[in-house]
């Protein structure tokens, strides 16, 4: 009885159809899960992934089809109800509460938390033994990216869920961190939790999944052994097609260094914000530098301050072909050729609720004519969102669009168009491929090689480290608002630049070697 | 200045301030759910006109009060119809809401008009009023007492209980809650619902305990006060209770340079210092305020459970 009930799937899908207007989010879908097993889905944005965990999580309900949950079929009507059945999720857009502590936000994720104290005590419990470094009385208006995951999984892991469901959840780690989350879900699924994985990262769901699904257009196309395959064989399931590779960089083709940061530092937004500490760096022409480290280290800081964003309190050099831009404005720098898109698309590089052709006007009205004497030239605007459109491959009914209404990853694909077909002399990027499916990445990266390859010099801000040591020259990590010396990409030491990324947090003192203490510190918690 | 004279001017002070802290305690409630009920004045007369004939008729005060409350809350689940399942404006439904109110409450007190009621006594024994110290502390209207557990009770709820906490985390993101699993319309019906109540308490406190007698208007636009006096407490009950003494000093002075035969500025002048100050110090909020003003994320914004 007892190896019979071990056969029976944790969660069972049959049939789940999902249709909205226009279009089939989920046709058909099948699969199961077994108890204790770590399964992936795979799919590109679009897909049908999200509807589909949204409906096993019970925030929308399948037009047809059955969940079988440990045997039962069961409707899930909420996701209080889901919660009950014990499925846990970790969302891609966090639901989370912008005004309110961590610690509010994860009670409000529970549905009968334990009184405040001991609450606190049992997240701090959980942030312990799982490595997490969060603080549960700041507002989560002041986390980054990365802490406000870390509330995600807290929540879930709070309520000991026997599916847990993640989307995307290592975007933001370091790889020490994404090893112990490993370690975490390992132990998880050995407790016999069985875990649901979203992910991109194809090497990453080889090393974790037992078993995976690949979707495309809402429907099942194939189900594989992650082990058996390669990273290459399940991208090309994924987008039904062959996986172009990124052209090969060549070497030496560095000219004079163009953008050169000298001694920058800037005040962090107080409470919580970030200093940043005499950040120095130089970029070479036809060179893509690298900026590493942990979420919440001074990158949105950083970048506000290269863009031009922030200028208050700001002090050292900032210069682009010996022109110095530190006290200049956002649109005097675009102006000098320096282009930048921050890490939000959805509201900071974009306004969701324009359209492409008017968004197109905010960052490239001065470079590309699309304004003159204050008026709007609309067809030069229009016609200039229909060539990022084009060239960037943008899934869009076209310039009209509203920003808003395209997905993330095509978003991401029209402001980085929108950027680069400018020409910008130096293109200060942030996370440029977050959450953005395979295709839609190697895409983005090939078209920064492309810039690079024209004389321009980039700059990466990004939390994947894969990401950078895929596409960068040399690359320095930020912690606690300093930079470390750059390090060329060759060669590199992948253990020493997460040594680094992951001081962070960490107790680090004041001092001339602010990063390698806490470095260590960190090394000895990990092979503690 | 004798003390007689000053409790009588705290007195008066505590009677104006009350209506404006009992609606605006319920307005503050509505909008950290995430609505923006602008009908707090339209509110107020229905409850004001409510309580006035059902205590006439009746004659008792106390029935009348609860059937000003319900009276409020039917408008306000009205408003909260309109603007929670059919998704209508926030802003111009409260600005009709007002309006019906201002109508309907003319219409039901016409006959009523030079009429005078029972009104609503004191809470302790008169024994214990003998003295100008003791009428400070015993000698208030009971609403007065009330506007005080109030204002502790709405603190209490928002920022000790849970289901203040699930109120406040539908204002500050209805999407994030509803992905959760929280009945956001449900918690916003009810919000408005309390406000409705509150509003209809504030509005009889006009026609029971400080004037006891219906005239068209008789709230006069303090339920516009009240309103932004949640903007002014910057959604905290705390300051709503200072809000709502310092207007009532303001309005007390209205009325005792009135009273004194102050004549240096116009009458008029005097009639508008209320308004005035609300305006200056709405002004000097915004300005003394860098950053977040803690208003709720989603207020007045319609939420379609989709996604």
């Amino acid at each position: 009885m007892a190896a019979k009930a071990a056969q029976v799937p944790r969660l069972a899908l049959k049939d789940i159809s999902k249709r909205f207007p226009g279009v089939v989010a989920n046709d058909r879908v099948s699969f199961a899960v077994p108890a204790g097993a770590i399964h992936a889905l795979l799919g590109e944005n679009g897909a049908g992934k999200s509807t589909l965990v949204k409906i096993i999580y019970g925030v929308q309900a399948a037009d047809d089809g059955q969940i079988v949950f440990d045997g039962q079929p069961v409707r899930i009507g909420s996701p209080r109800e889901a919660r009950a059945l014990g499925i846990g999720m970790v969302f891609q857009h966090f639901s989370l509460f912008e005004a309110m502590t961590v610690l509010e936000n994860i009670a409000l994720g529970m549905d009968n938390p334990p009184p405040r104290r001991e609450l606190e005590a049992r997240v701090r419990a959980v942030l312990e033994s799982y490595g997490l470094a969060l603080d549960p009385h700041r507002h989560v208006h002041t986390l980054s990216v990365g802490e406000r995951q870390r509330i995600e999984i807290v929540r879930a892991l709070l309520q000991n869920p026997s599916l847990l469901i993640m989307d995307e959840p290592t975007s933001v780690l370091t790889p020490q961190e994404v090893e112990q989350l490993f370690t975490t879900l390992r132990r998880l699924a050995d407790e016999g939790c069985s875990i649901l994985y979203i992910s991109h990262k194809l090497h990453e769901i080889k090393a974790l999944c037992q078993s995976a699904t690949i979707m495309r257009g809402g429907k099942v196309v194939a189900s594989c052994d992650p082990r058996d395959e390669s990273a290459r064989s399940m991208a090309e399931l994924m987008i039904g097609g062959s996986l172009k590779d990124l052209s090969d960089k060549t070497d030496c083709t560095y000219g004079e260094a163009r953008f050169v940061v000298n001694a920058l530092s800037a005040p962090g937004e107080p409470p919580f914000g970030t200093s940043l500490k005499d950040v120095s760096f130089s970029v070479r022409s036809g060179e893509i530098f690298g900026i590493a480290g942990v979420a919440g280290n001074g990158q949105n800081e950083l970048l506000a301050v290269l863009s031009g964003e922030r200028q208050a309190g700001v002090s050292g050099s900032l210069t682009l072909d010996g022109e110095e831009l530190v006290h200049a404005s956002v649109g005097a720098r675009r102006r000098a050729g320096l282009a930048s898109a921050p890490e939000e698309r959805n509201g900071h590089a974009a306004v969701p609720g324009m359209t492409l052709a008017e968004n197109a006007l905010l960052s490239a009205r001065n470079r590309m004519g699309l304004s003159s004497g204050g008026l709007i030239r609309s067809r030069a605007a229009k016609n200039y969102a229909a060539k990022v459109i084009e060239a960037f491959s943008v899934k869009a009914t076209g310039p009209g669009a509203a920003a808003g209404s395209l997905s993330g990853g095509n978003l991401q694909k029209y402001v980085m168009g929108r950027e680069i077909m400018q020409n910008p002399s130096v293109l200060v990027v942030s996370q440029p491929t977050w959450g953005v499916d395979a295709g839609a990445a190697g895409f983005i990266r090939q078209a920064m090689i492309d810039l690079v390859a024209k004389g321009a010099c980039v700059v990466v801000v990004s939390q994947d480290l894969d990401e950078l040591l895929e596409l960068c020259d040399r690359l320095a990590v930020i912690n606690e608002g300093r930079l470390s010396e750059p390090m060329d990409v060759k060669g590199i030491s992948i253990e020493r630049v997460g040594l680094l990324m992951g001081g962070i947090h960490g107790a680090s003192p004041e001092g001339d070697a602010p990063i390698r203490p806490a470095a260590k510190a960190f090394a000895a918690e990990i092979s503690a | 200045m004798n003390f007689d004279l000053l409790v009588a001017i705290l007195m008066t002070i505590a009677g104006a301030a009350t209506p404006l802290l009992i609606a605006g305690l319920g307005e503050l409630v509505v909008e950290k759910s995430g609505v923006l009920n602008l009908g707090v004045e339209g509110m107020m007369l229905i409850g004001a006109v409510t309580g006035f004939a059902v205590a006439t008729t009746t004659g008792y005060p106390v029935i009348g009060l609860v059937a000003a409350m319900l009276a409020a809350a039917a408008a306000a689940l009205i408003f909260a119809f309109l603007v929670l399942t059919l998704m209508a404006n926030q802003v111009a439904t409260g600005l009709a809401l007002t309006i019906f109110g201002t109508g309907v409450s003319a219409l039901i007190g016409a006959p009523f008009v030079g009429i005078t009621t029972p009104t609503l006594g004191l809470l302790f024994p008169h024994a214990l009023t003998d003295t100008p110290l003791l009428r400070l502390i015993f000698g208030h209207s009971p609403l007065v007492y009330f506007s005080l557990i109030l204002t502790v009770a709405v603190f209490w709820f928002l920022n000790r209980t849970r289901a203040g906490l699930i109120l406040r985390a539908v204002g500050e993101s209805d999407s994030a809650a509803h992905a959760i699993g929280y009945p956001v319309l449900l918690v916003r019906y009810l919000a408005v619902l309390f406000g409705g109540a509150m509003a209809g308490l504030a509005g009889c406190y006009y026609s029971l305990v400080l004037t006891p007698m219906w005239a068209e208007r008789l709230t006069a636009g303090r339920g516009w006060i009240a309103i932004a006096l949640v903007v002014f407490a910057s959604w905290r009950p705390g300051r709503m209770l200072a809000g709502a003494y310092l207007f009532g000093l303001v309005i007390t002075m209205e009325l005792q340079a009135k009273a004194a035969g102050f004549n240096i500025l116009a009458p008029e002048f005097l009639a508008a210092l209320p308004y005035i100050a609300t305006i200056v110090v709405l002004a000097v909020i915004s300005a003394a305020k860098r950053g977040g003003t803690n208003a709720p994320a989603c207020l007045g914004k319609p939420f379609r459970a989709t996604a």
